[in-house]
């Protein structure tokens, strides 16, 4: 039933908007990605005919229209001062040891239980840098590979992996201050 | 080869993103036996993966 298809897509509407939200920071860029999903599933619900899940087959739509979205907007604007270490400076000595050393977190996979805990790594995640932001994502929740994220954003893989490695360091030292020396 | 805690995280997170030589394998390896404060990094950055992909999950 065609009517059924529509609805069963609607539904899912919702998880689609907070998936693209988290890649895209404009609220109005993350609806109009998923708009766009949507239009395009309505339009090939043939293609969809005998495959098992609705939601991997909308989400693999919605990555394409958000590397689509975020190619755009990296054309219309070169983000400036994004590129060195220096603010990782501020954690290591000259020498490049440790200013303060990082203790272990306790039982971190618990928090991942925690909703409050995954709130917390979300506004982590807004903190960041715009493009870092950006390519991290890209990296580690939609899981596409380096080199593939470098060729869409033009970037170098050095440049990739210095955004990348800021990005982690920098939600590492955030969580550290905002949840695990809380508890 | 010997390499500071912050070559050591450099390399701790390149390794999610491309396969490391032997030299630099080898001379982290032997950075995080000797270094309490990078182990827990080490732990923490593979934590952090795991994480980010639990968002958006219900």
């Amino acid at each position: 039933m065609p009517g059924d298809f529509r609805a069963r897509v609607e539904a899912l509407r919702p998880y689609l908007l907070k998936f693209a939200s988290l890649q895209l920071r404009q609220r109005e860029a993350a609806e109009d990605a998923v708009q766009e999903t949507l239009l395009a599933a309505l339009g090939a619900e043939a293609s969809y005919a005998g495959r098992a899940n609705l939601r991997t087959w909308l989400t693999g739509i919605l990555k394409h229209k958000i590397v689509d979205a975020i190619r755009r907007a990296s054309r219309e604007h070169t983000l400036e001062g994004e590129d060195g270490t220096e603010d990782l400076d501020a954690l290591f000595t000259e020498r490049g040891h440790w200013v303060e050393h990082p203790q272990p977190w306790g039982n971190p996979d618990g928090a991942l239980q925690e909703k409050q805990f995954l709130a917390a790594l979300e506004a982590c995640l807004r903190r960041l840098p715009e493009r870092t932001g950006r390519v991290f994502l890209l990296r580690e929740h939609m899981g596409m590979e380096t080199d593939e994220i470098c060729k869409e954003l033009g970037l170098s893989a050095t440049h990739c992996w210095v955004l990348l490695y800021r990005a982690r360091m920098a939600l590492r030292e955030c969580l550290e201050q905002t949840w695990f020396s809380e508890r | 080869m010997n390499v500071s805690c912050k070559e050591a995280t450099r390399l701790m997170s390149q390794s999610q993103d491309r396969e490391l030589s032997l030299g630099e394998r080898a001379a982290l390896k032997l950075h995080l036996a000797i270094c309490r404060g990078c182990r827990a990094v080490s732990d923490q950055l593979e934590f952090l993966r795991r994480a980010v992909r639990r968002l958006g999950e219900d």
